[in-house]
């Protein structure tokens, strides 16, 4: 694989995630369970779609085709999007949906803090940047996770219910393909299998505090970030995200 | 104006000869531009008035919320759907701190939204209409913020402390707004046929239930002058929405968008528009529940606070088995 | 109804070494989350670089001078809001 395609493929996949999951997360916007919930989600949210727009920007910039981060963002469809399955999965009830950013916002702070020593000093000065957004996102979702898994014994069941549902999408953020070897011999990225044990560390601590049971069985769910093969909920997310940019081709915004 | 038809408690304007001491106090304070503050003693007609303007002021910001937000996962650019999550963001935001500022006066936040939910008070009409293309969104920056800040700019100066304080706040936070709408309007107007079309079409849907936000006519509007007096409403609603109007027109024939009022036109010896009124009986319609979106507006309201119940008494239990481990900890040294 | 969240007091310092001054109030379950909602209620356009909470009700606040027989002590809640920073009418735009 010429390393630019790779760097290109790599670039797609952070900016898919951040992407996918910002939109997601921005759906809570208005029918949060309180005003300061309502507020800190946005950030959250607003956070990551800067994210998309440098990490997709450069993806674009690599690329060398003259396609900018909103086109990406607005003109591909389903097959070429390389986030991984996690992000795309409905929102559920807020719960879930804070479950689902801390799996990932604990990922993520791993992945930004290698990414900060990046042989790319494009790849390097967007996971500075981000890192410090992250850092918070995981201190709060994991808060959050924290109280509502120690809180009711309702609370507490839903908590274990949402982990039940999504650990098994987690696997697919520690896969390693030919892009990463090659993400890895040019010192651009770390292995994504070797973050495995400070994520395990980092959420077996969280949900300790939080009461509730890691499932035993690792199997995983994946195709999302090689694009091999996406859940059913990507594509009707993408055609409301779309809509504008595919109706009206051509038009200024 | 997000606070319509709040009725004024009391009987009306007191003279100075029907008024206690403490009134007469109170209103000299208030006649002197002194703030009031929340231990001060104020009319319990004040109170009560004060609390149902700045809880309608309130619940017309989170359910204003819901048609701006009907189109974050539909924004046509990365750009634009960042700054209409912050823009929805905001509007939390102020919410938030109007119900803080209603909290001084001795309610509490959940007794305003069991108000809301229940019906019993109401919120702005104008989010009682629908947001159908990408160009209301401008509309809704450009002619909704726009009628907000003209009624927000001067209720800073308002006798009670701290209204004024987060109406100071809400402004400074609001002044991009309207830009935003505007913005949006201009690249709508000079756009593609289509999105011409849908930023005239946005325009003719908006406008009158824009002019509806001032609420009736002066005319019509008991009890105004109360609040005037004291100091809790600053202008009349005819002169806001005549101030609107004034300063909406050339912006829209700068667009090229018409209004849609055939007897739109300067009146060179008023130095004012005419206009044409909008229909007051659907204004009436709208309020009693009958307008377009007020069924879906309250059904995501309740299902939002119902279906958060669980995660507002997680997270409050969670702290209290906190601070009881803390407290037990303590005992034991 | 649940029991509701209670209210605190945020007191911001911003870039400038100025003391922490009173920005507004809002609801959490915890001192902890209410640093992380202040942080991200007033805060939003970077205001602030150090955030005080304070649960309202352990504020004392000062009374407003005795004004006779038909003060009331009814408000019993507005020891909540005892010391918003000034600021001068004609400012409009903190």
């Amino acid at each position: 694989m010429q390393d630019q395609d790779a760097l290109f493929q790599f670039l797609l996949r952070m900016g898919d995630n951040t992407l996918v999951l910002g939109h997601r997360v921005s759906e809570w916007c208005g029918v949060s369970p309180v005003l300061e919930e309502d507020i800190a989600l946005a950030n959250t949210a607003l956070d990551m779609i800067g994210q998309t727009q440098f990490w997709l920007g450069l993806a674009g910039e690599v690329e060398g085709k003259g396609r900018t981060a909103d086109d990406l963002a607005f003109l591909r469809d389903v097959w070429d999007f390389r986030n991984v399955l996690l992000v795309e999965l409905p929102n559920g009830d807020f719960g879930q949906t804070l479950m689902r950013q801390f799996l990932f916002d604990a990922w993520a702070s791993i992945m930004l803090g290698h990414l900060m020593t990046s042989t790319d000093k494009r790849v390097a000065d967007i996971a500075e940047k981000a890192s410090k957004e992250v850092a918070y996102h995981v201190e709060r979702s994991a808060g959050t996770v924290v109280g509502l898994g120690d809180g009711t014994p309702e609370s507490h069941a839903k908590m274990q219910a949402a982990l039940d549902l999504l650990y098994p999408y987690v696997g697919e953020l520690f896969e390693s393909d030919d892009v990463d070897a090659a993400m890895v011999s040019a010192g651009i990225a770390p292995d994504p299998a070797s973050l495995r044990d400070a994520y395990d560390a980092l959420i077996e601590r969280v949900l300790t505090e939080a009461t509730l049971t890691v499932p035993a069985s690792k199997f995983t769910h994946k195709g999302g970030r090689t694009g091999y093969m996406h859940t059913e909920h990507l594509g009707h997310m993408l055609t409301q995200m779309q809509w504008l940019q595919r109706a009206y081709p051509g038009a200024t915004w | 104006m997000y606070a319509q038809l709040v009725k004024t408690a009391g009987s009306g304007v007191k003279s100075r000869e029907e008024m206690s001491e403490n009134e007469q106090d109170f209103q000299n304070r208030v006649d002197a531009d002194q703030k009031i503050e929340p231990k001060d003693w104020m009319p319990d007609d004040y109170r009560a008035t004060l609390i149902r303007q700045i809880g309608q002021h309130a619940h017309s910001e989170i359910v204003g919320q819901l048609p701006e937000g009907n189109w974050i996962t539909r924004a046509p650019t990365l750009e634009r759907k960042a700054i209409l999550l912050a823009k929805v963001q905001d509007e939390a935001g102020h919410g938030l701190y109007l119900y803080c500022a209603a909290e001084t006066l001795g309610v509490t936040r959940d007794e305003l939204t069991e108000e809301l939910l229940s019906g019993r008070m109401k919120y702005s009409s104008i989010f009682n209409y629908p947001t159908l293309n990408w160009a209301d969104i401008g509309a809704v920056g450009w002619l909704v913020d726009g009628a907000a800040i003209m009624n927000q700019v001067p209720l800073q100066r308002t006798s009670y402390g701290p209204y004024s304080r987060a109406m100071i706040r809400i402004c400074k936070e609001e002044s991009f707004h309207q830009r935003q709408g505007y913005d949006i309007m201009m690249k709508m107007a000079q756009g593609t046929d289509a999105q011409k079309k849908m930023a005239q079409d946005a325009l003719n849907r908006l406008w009158y239930p824009s002019l509806m936000m001032f609420g009736p006519s002066d005319k019509d509007s008991v009890h105004s002058a109360q609040s005037l007096a004291w100091k809790i409403k600053i202008d009349t609603n005819d002169e806001l929405r005549q101030r609107f109007v004034d300063q909406t027109v050339p912006q829209a024939k700068y667009l090229g968008l018409t209004i849609p009022d055939e007897n739109l036109k300067w009146n060179e010896e008023r130095g004012a528009h005419d206009y044409s009124d909008p229909n007051w009986s659907e204004f009436f319609d709208v309020i009693k529940g009958n307008g377009p979106c007020n069924t879906d507006r309250m059904n995501t309201r309740i299902k939002a606070w119902e279906d958060g119940a669980w995660v507002r008494e997680g997270l409050m239990a969670h702290a209290d088995k906190k601070a009881a481990r803390k407290q037990a900890m303590t005992a034991a040294e | 109804m649940s029991k509701e969240w209670p209210l605190w007091e945020i007191f911001i310092r911003g870039q400038h070494g100025m003391s922490h001054r009173h920005v507004g109030s809002l609801h959490a379950p915890d001192e902890e989350m209410a640093i992380k909602n202040a942080r991200d209620v007033y805060t939003r356009r970077n205001e602030g670089v150090s955030i005080w909470v304070v649960e309202a009700k352990h504020i004392s606040a000062s009374s407003p001078e005795e004004k006779g027989p038909l003060y009331e002590p009814s408000n019993s809640k507005v020891y909540r809001h005892p010391t918003f920073f000034d600021i001068p009418e004609d400012v409009g735009h903190m």
